[in-house]
């Protein structure tokens, strides 16, 4: 019994999101979100360390595995699949179509199972815990669903062994400790270990890679069943929360501890 | 006339009772639908949970005839499809845990229907969640037929509204397909404080606790409330992760947050902000904690918190 499969091919989905460290909007009629200053989403950053770890735990690239990325976005989303590429991945692969924009997690799911179905061949597709921006978490266990695979979702180890991922789950209440058999889809959580920063080498070395576009036509999806036409959810409205605004400093004079108990007397807090 | 199904994971209920968010489902889906709420539950229940379930509004109890929670996420969502089509439901209502999320996902491709997570309101077609951290309230409709919707607790004010007798039935589980299994599970201890998300109360501790929670745990005692933290807090081992608050751990929406020694970066307030009350507590007076709380104390966390913790007790006593 071999320890994995002579070849590993691993699927990394990684997704363009706006960068949470600035103010985050939503525009248009039907709100959709504002994705400029957009950046690979950090939580997928441990999905490309966890394929990388993988496949470097049997040889890595020099021993014919290889680790794929898949973005599914506009023209600047390439820029997310490029920084994998200098973290170490093998090649990329960009779903790009204007018909995709506006796609709810059962249509993300269904272009993407597509373009898994597409491409073919892989032992693992893994993903990060959740987007930064939608914030679902949908989108991996649709992905299994659809695609009739194993799910082995939020993990924070991962290993093979026999033809079997095997994988550690922490719970509130319980660790879990699950296995399933290849292919399988996988998601990482941000206490996978830290993922590594792209050095000098990987950045040259990102300079040879390709990054192969996809379209809905390639996948043989018509622009209907993407995008809001082949959304099963819509957002009908938008309302930005007022701001939070300060409330009362005060500075301790040695009976802050008390003052406290007085202002949540005060609110019924007690 | 709609039915509601109600899907429940079975750890979620003990024998000390239904859980608060579960409780809260129960009463969302017996005003929707009344005399017509079937409940889901992931494994066999004994007679005393199928009557607490009776008593929050469930008229029928639908149990799996064979283990489903062995088979990750597949074997609970192949049981809830099954449950939906046994009892036509248009509407399928979960918590916001991550497996019920995970459930609930799964289903909605089963059953063709949209999901909506972290829904905090229900209105005829519409759900209401906020977004991007808080800082967007939205209105989502879905499209088809059945919907998929996750509650966060705290939604509404749960209300025992049946009489008692839920029906209890046994049903066949369809093919579950290629699934992960769970080997072995180890149980974390318990707290014996009340679950983070669904607290009413919240006391979180971060760097500035400089690795000794005891004086938050002290705190949240004399409140009764829930203990959190910050990710730097988690990161640096003090607290286990499951306590984590923020972006990449639990949003909460209690009625009062007390953060301890928390700066309130970005993602710490993307977990929190909601709460209708915030107290911030911080030696740096420039924390940007302060400028969303509604009180600040600048000043030494290892006096002011076990002061507030004995005043509140005596007060309390």
């Amino acid at each position: 019994m071999s320890d994995a499969p002579a070849q590993l091919k691993v699927l990394v989905l990684v997704k363009y999101v706006p960068d949470a460290q600035f103010d985050r909007h939503l525009t248009g009629q039907t709100p959709r979100l504002d994705r400029s200053d957009s950046i690979l989403s950090e939580l997928d950053e441990y999905a490309v360390e966890a394929a990388l770890q993988l496949i470097e735990a049997h040889g890595g690239t020099k021993a014919g595995h290889e680790v794929t990325v898949l973005t599914m976005g506009p023209d600047a989303a390439s820029n997310a699949v490029k920084k994998t590429l200098q973290m170490g991945a093998t090649r990329g692969l960009h779903l790009n179509d204007d018909a995709l924009a506006g796609s709810d997690a059962a249509a993300t799911s269904l272009a993407l199972a597509e373009a898994i179905r597409h491409e073919g061949g892989f032992d693992l597709v893994i993903t990060g815990m959740a987007s930064t921006d939608a914030e679902t978490s949908l989108v991996p266990s649709q992905l299994a669903e659809r695609l009739g695979l194993p799910q082995v979702t939020l993990v924070s180890e991962l290993s093979l062994e026999g033809g079997d991922v095997v994988a550690r789950r922490d719970g509130d209440t319980e660790t879990q400790y699950v296995r399933a058999p290849l292919p399988a889809i996988v998601s990482v959580t941000d206490q996978f270990e830290e993922p590594r920063y792209p050095n000098f080498k990987g950045i040259i070395g990102a300079k040879k890679k390709k990054t192969a576009p996809l379209s809905l036509a390639d996948l043989g999806l018509g622009a209907d069943a993407v995008g809001t036409d082949g959304s099963w959810t819509e957002v009908v409205s938008s309302e930005a929360r007022p701001a939070r605004t300060a409330g009362t400093v005060i500075t301790d004079s040695g009976d802050a501890g008390v003052k406290l108990a007085d202002f949540l007397a005060d609110r019924k807090l007690l | 006339m709609s039915t509601t199904l109600v899907y429940l994971d079975a750890r979620s209920l003990s024998a000390e009772g239904i859980g608060k968010a579960e409780r809260e489902l129960l009463t969302i889906a017996a005003a929707r639908s009344a005399g017509s709420v079937v409940v889901a539950v992931s494994s066999p229940v004994d007679d005393d949970v199928a009557a607490g379930l009776g008593r929050f509004g469930a008229t029928t109890v639908l149990v799996p005839s064979s283990d489903v929670t062995a088979s990750l996420a597949a074997g609970p969502a192949a049981f809830a499809a099954a449950a939906a089509a046994e009892s036509g439901a248009d509407l399928v209502l979960l918590t916001n845990a991550g497996d019920s999320k995970e459930v609930a996902a799964r289903l909605g491709i089963k059953l063709s229907a949209g999901v909506v997570t972290d829904v905090v309101a229900v209105a005829g077609d519409e759900y209401t969640k906020s977004v991007l951290a808080g800082t967007y309230t939205t209105r989502i409709r879905v499209k088809t037929a059945t919907a998929v919707v996750t509650m966060k607790a705290n939604s509404v004010e749960p209300a025992a509204a049946g009489d008692g007798a839920a029906e209890v039935r046994r049903l066949d589980v369809p093919e579950i397909g290629p699934s992960a299994t769970v080997e072995r599970t180890e149980a974390k201890p318990a707290s014996g404080r009340p679950e983070l998300a669904d607290a009413r109360v919240v006391v979180s501790g971060g760097r500035g606790l400089e690795g000794d929670f005891g004086p938050v745990e002290a705190l949240a005692d004399s409140l009764g409330a829930a203990v959190g933290a910050s990710r730097a807090a988690t990161d640096a081992g003090w607290i286990e992760h499951s306590y984590q608050v923020g972006q990449t751990g639990k949003t909460v929406s209690p009625q009062l947050y007390i953060a301890a020694g928390i700066s309130g970066a970005v993602q710490h307030k993307a977990g929190m902000q909601t709460a209708q009350t915030i107290v911030a507590i911080n030696s740096d007076p420039d924390a940007p904690i302060f400028e969303i709380a509604d009180l600040g104390i600048v000043g030494d966390l290892t006096e002011i918190l076990p002061q507030a913790a004995e005043e509140i007790k005596r007060r309390k006593a």
